[in-house]
């Protein structure tokens, strides 16, 4: 699907805020509830961890505040449904505007193509995205437009807990992307960025991939992002969602936790 | 054992005005207020106005802040000595013997001794459960059941070593209750069977409920006063003939069985030039049975491990064979804190003087009173006895 | 011969929990010294330093030879009780909830007379061997105990008014994921508990040991996250009113101390996983254990720290890690202050290095996780107060008493 460049006038825009609230644009929350449980990046105890994310009452009506309720939260920038930015990596630490702070606003908003892989993941949990599969999906959905999301659908944000996480003694075990798609999407498709919904960017498997976790070093290298732990990619039509991606402005932060959306036309969800 | 030649005989001392303040169960007055009516009784009784009084002895439990001097404020009296004796069942023999020397050296003219206790509602709690640093580190928190608890392994121990039963003890609190229903001021006016002694409900093994003595408030006074400045008053009284007081004795004793009188008890006949079978009646000082037996064995009545046929050979009753704590002893009048240990001394110089207030004992001429007290861990610390006889 | 604990009959929702009384708890300041040595479950008197006397009551001068020097010293603990008595009347609610109380009179070869609490298996007469305990209100007292163990003996109504043993009580040991927390539900449910529940954090990820774990007798898995006060909170709510016994296995051991390793992550870790679970912990449980501290059989009874022994001196090779057990230690004496009103213990457990992976540049002795959980249990049966497991804690505590300054020296490079 290719999209005409055209003027925009300010009346579109109060035509897609009446889509949205009517409904003919509908908004599908990508996002997973921040809770205490939910699983974090698994790395040998040695390392520094990601702090899960942890809330705290400060008061809730009572004689620590007799009128209101919130909370003191905590969390890692890589804890629940996230982004990542090219500064997370060690192949972006140089690039301009790499950290979600400087990185260009407009980049939040983003089409996205969605290459549901649910059927393969199922029957292999270490199912590995390959040039040959996007090809497949390019010859029924059309060619993947520059600067757009590509989003694996694996239904992996089905899954809960231990299934999850699918941790064994030799590490986890989940689906993701190869090395050579990952160089590929960047060099000849100039994605905006990768999206899974498991736990990483990158397969279970990833470490002991050429390069290791060759999403996080493709994309991020060339200032592309990430997005992982998203939720109903189920509901994402293969083409023509706009996908709302906006990290929180941390100094030099290497991502964070967020609220990930998308503007699906009514009709075109599945 | 001799008396040692330095003690000076009592010559000339006696003991007047017999006063007890009737006890109650409880009381929501102070031991100010009992023990101001005591001293205000000696003076009725002595004719002596407030300022006649050059010497007073306090003994109490219950005073809170105060001590003796401050009594004197409390009081209106200005003494020219002053004494405070809280030593419980040995107060009033050692209020007497001190005020009885400081009579004869002239330090003072009149002294009154006076010893009273309230009891208001858990007062005794507090009492016992702060007796005496022993008794809050190493007695209080086993079981809390205060003296009834030492007391008990004390009657134990006796028991085991020299065989007496709990009829024996029976007897003793059975005869003193006799004694009591002719005196005014006993709490307890009901006859005491020793079926009802038997049967009565365990306190402490072996301690059961007739063993032990009910707190109450109330107290007690005499006067002391040279024998002359008696007659010139025209106050019957009674001369002391001789004292002995002794502390901590035996402490290698594993378990008190005999308290500090057999090291002193020679020299407290010789120095009356008497002997125990001269002795007329006997106060002994009465937390427990138990003890009084064991006074009369350490008092020379009969031998150690004795007591208990001695107890089955006589009556212990005012009309009958060895009178016994005459006006029915704590065991049946009540124990008004340090005032039970004036009790018997005071009840003493009424049976000495005619002024018995209940049953006379016939033809009572010597009396030997005996106070005993302070347990502060295990046994009772404080051992004291005085012998006194009537004027003729 | 003691009769057998009876299993407890569950709560009668009609009738009104006990009220946690404690015996009178009022001491001397010399008194005290006692409580020392019953903390640990040692038999001390005063010994006057000048001519050897054994004395008791606690004293400041020497009965003997007026001498003020009367040190606390280890005495031999068996004498004969020459009278006893069973006190069916008490001053005390304490004593008035729990008549009729035997107590004796015991002539210790040592020397002194100790009036002290009966075991149901002394008689007059006997030979009898005195315990120091720590009472409910945490004060120590003196117990006559048979000189041979008897069948039962731990059962013994006024002897489990000084023990927290675990038998027929609920347990909740707070991490299972680890070898520690693993010894020790096998440890209480092999004491008899009645239930072990067994926290497991981050249920998502699979851990070494746990069909094992899952297998012991009597344990319950139950979700429990120390350093998510969600977490904690969720699981109090559940089962706090069941908890009589918190065992908190958690550990958070890391070498290095403060310039070896960059920032505060593992640190932060440390903290809120030791001192932050703690506190969670605390405030979670910590009420309902003070509620039920006179419950019957399986009344509350004790909270249990595992502590490092460098809590008491700073161990640099393992800097940042002590002074996180130094931070629970001092969090413990408070909790021990909190929860003593209603008569729970909080039990101090110090070990040196253990027989785990994070210990395995430590050369021995080291202490094994079945050590470690057996010194517990051993604890908890004879209501200790601080126990010493191992050779290394030993070898620091008698260092640390002697001379505090050369321990600091001893223990850095």
């Amino acid at each position: 699907m290719s999209v005409k460049r055209t003027a925009i006038g300010p009346s579109d825009l109060l035509v897609l805020a009446a889509a949205i609230a009517q409904g003919g644009i509908e908004v599908i929350d990508l996002t997973h509830t921040l809770a205490p449980d939910f699983p974090t990046i698994v790395l040998p105890p040695e390392f520094g961890q990601c702090a899960p994310f942890r809330i705290e009452e400060i008061s809730r009506y009572d004689e620590r505040g007799p009128a209101w309720y919130w909370n003191n939260i905590s969390m890692g920038e890589h804890t629940g449904t996230h982004f990542d930015a090219p500064i997370h990596w060690v192949s972006g630490k140089d690039l301009p505007d790499n950290s979600v702070d400087t990185i260009p606003v407009a980049n939040f908003f983003a089409p996205a193509c969605v290459i549901d892989v649910a059927a393969q993941s199922a029957a292999n949990a270490d199912f590995v995205l390959t040039i040959a599969d996007v090809e497949a999906w390019e010859r029924r959905h059309g060619r993947i437009p520059p600067r757009s999301w590509v989003l694996l659908r694996t239904d992996w944000s089905k899954r809960t807990g231990r299934d999850y996480a699918n941790l064994v003694d030799d590490g986890q075990h989940s689906p993701g992307p190869g090395a050579e798609v990952c160089r590929w999407l960047v060099a000849e498709r100039d994605v905006h960025g990768f999206g899974t919904e498991t736990i990483g960017t990158d397969a279970g498997q990833a470490a002991h991939f050429n390069p290791p976790y060759p999403a996080h070093h493709y994309m991020h290298g060339k200032g592309r992002y990430g997005l992982q732990c998203l939720a109903n990619l189920d509901r994402l039509p293969p083409t023509g969602a706009l996908i709302v991606a906006a990290p929180l402005k941390i100094r030099k932060g290497s991502g964070s936790p967020l609220r990930v959306l998308a503007l699906v036309a009514r009709g075109s969800v599945p | 054992m001799t008396p040692s030649a330095s003690r000076m005989p009592y010559d000339g001392i006696v003991v007047a005005a017999p006063v007890t303040i009737p006890y109650r169960r409880y009381s929501i007055n102070s031991a100010h207020w009992w023990i101001g009516r005591a001293i205000r009784g000696v003076l009725e009784r002595s004719g002596l106005r407030s300022r006649d009084l050059d010497g007073l002895s306090v003994s109490s439990f219950t005073l809170g802040a105060d001590t003796a001097v401050g009594l004197t404020q409390h009081f209106g009296l200005s003494p020219r000595w002053l004494d405070h004796v809280p030593l419980g069942g040995a107060s009033g023999i050692v209020a007497l013997r001190r005020a009885s020397r400081a009579v004869q050296c002239g330090d003072a003219e009149f002294v009154v001794c006076v010893a009273g206790d309230t009891n208001q509602v858990d007062s005794f709690r507090a009492m016992i459960s702060t007796f005496s640093r022993f008794a809050q580190d190493a007695v209080y928190p086993y079981g809390s059941g205060g003296p009834n608890a030492s007391f008990a392994m004390i009657m134990r121990n006796y028991m085991q070593r020299y065989g007496p039963t709990r009829a024996d003890f029976g007897k003793i609190a059975v005869a003193q209750r006799a004694n009591a229903l002719s005196f005014p001021y006993a709490l307890m006016k009901q006859p005491l069977t020793l079926e009802a002694y038997l049967a009565s409900r365990p306190i402490a093994e072996p301690i059961h409920l007739f063993d032990c003595v009910m707190p109450c408030a109330g107290a007690e006074a005499f006067l002391v006063c040279r024998d002359d400045r008696a007659r010139d008053l025209g106050l019957p009284a009674a001369r002391l003939l001789s004292t002995i007081e002794r502390y901590n004795a035996f402490a290698e004793d594993a378990i008190q069985e005999r308290g500090g009188w057999p090291v002193d008890v020679g020299e407290l006949y010789a120095m009356a030039g008497i002997g125990p079978e001269q002795v007329d009646f006997l106060e002994t000082y009465d937390d427990y049975p138990v003890i009084s037996m064991i006074q009369m064995e350490d008092l020379g009545f009969c031998a150690k491990g004795e007591g208990a046929a001695f107890v089955r050979g006589h009556t212990l009753t005012n009309d009958g064979s060895f009178p016994h704590n005459t006006s029915g002893g704590q065991l049946s009048v009540g124990q008004a804190g340090c005032a039970g240990g004036y009790l018997g001394l005071v009840e003493a110089v009424r049976q000495l003087t005619g002024a018995a207030l209940g049953t006379p004992v016939p033809e009572a001429r010597i009396g030997l009173v005996s106070g005993f007290g302070m347990i502060t861990y295990d046994r009772g610390l404080a051992s004291g006895a005085a012998l006194l006889a009537g004027i003729d | 011969m003691t009769p057998p604990l009876a299993p407890p009959k569950r709560k009668d929702p009609l009738t009104k929990t006990r009220a946690p009384l404690l015996p009178p708890g009022a001491r001397s300041r010399t008194a005290k010294g006692l409580a020392a040595a019953a903390a640990e479950g040692r038999f001390a008197l005063q010994v006057c330093a000048e001519c050897g006397a054994v004395i008791y009551p606690p004293r400041d001068a020497c009965p003997r030879c007026l001498s003020p020097r009367l040190p606390f010293r280890d005495v031999p603990r068996d004498g004969v009780l020459l009278a006893e008595t069973v006190i069916a009347a008490s001053s005390d609610p304490y004593f008035r909830e729990r008549l009729p109380w035997r107590i004796g009179t015991v002539r210790l070869d040592a020397g002194p007379s100790i009036v002290t609490h009966l075991h149901g298996d002394v008689r007059e007469g006997d030979r009898v061997r005195l315990s120091l305990n720590l009472d409910k209100g945490g004060q120590a007292v003196a117990m006559a105990l048979p000189t041979m163990p008897m069948l039962h003996m731990a059962d013994d109504r006024q002897w489990r008014e000084l023990t927290c043993d675990p038998k027929f009580r609920r347990v909740l040991v707070t991490d299972g994921r680890g070898r520690v927390g693993q010894a020790m539900a096998q440890a209480l449910s092999q004491a008899e508990a009645a239930i072990v529940f067994v926290g497991i954090a981050d249920s998502w990820k699979p851990f070494p040991g746990e069909a094992a774990l899952r297998a012991i007798a009597r344990v319950e898995i139950v979700p429990l996250d120390l350093t998510d006060t969600v977490s904690v909170g969720d699981l109090a709510g559940e089962i706090g009113g069941r908890v009589d016994i918190v065992v908190n296995t958690a550990e958070h051991v890391r070498p290095g101390g403060m310039l070896e390793r960059t920032g505060l992550v593992v640190a932060r870790e440390a903290i809120e996983l030791r001192y932050f679970g703690l506190m969670r912990l605390a405030q979670s449980f910590g009420p309902a254990l003070r509620a039920r501290g006179a419950d019957g059989v399986n009344s509350a009874a004790a909270f249990v720290n595992l502590l490092s022994v460098h809590a008491l001196m700073n161990w640099p090779a393992y800097g940042v890690f002590s002074s996180a057990e130094a931070a629970c230690l001092s969090a413990a004496q408070s909790l021990r202050a909190e929860l003593r009103p209603g008569g729970i213990k909080v039990v101090n457990v110090f070990s040196g290095p253990l027989d785990t992976e994070w210990y395995e540049t430590v050369p021995p002795p080291k202490v094994t996780p079945s050590a470690l959980a057996a010194a517990t249990v051993d604890a908890l049966r004879r209501g200790l107060e601080d126990v010493y497991v191992g050779d290394v804690a030993e070898d620091v505590r008698a260092r640390l008493a002697v001379n505090p300054k050369a321990l600091e020296r001893e223990l850095g490079p």
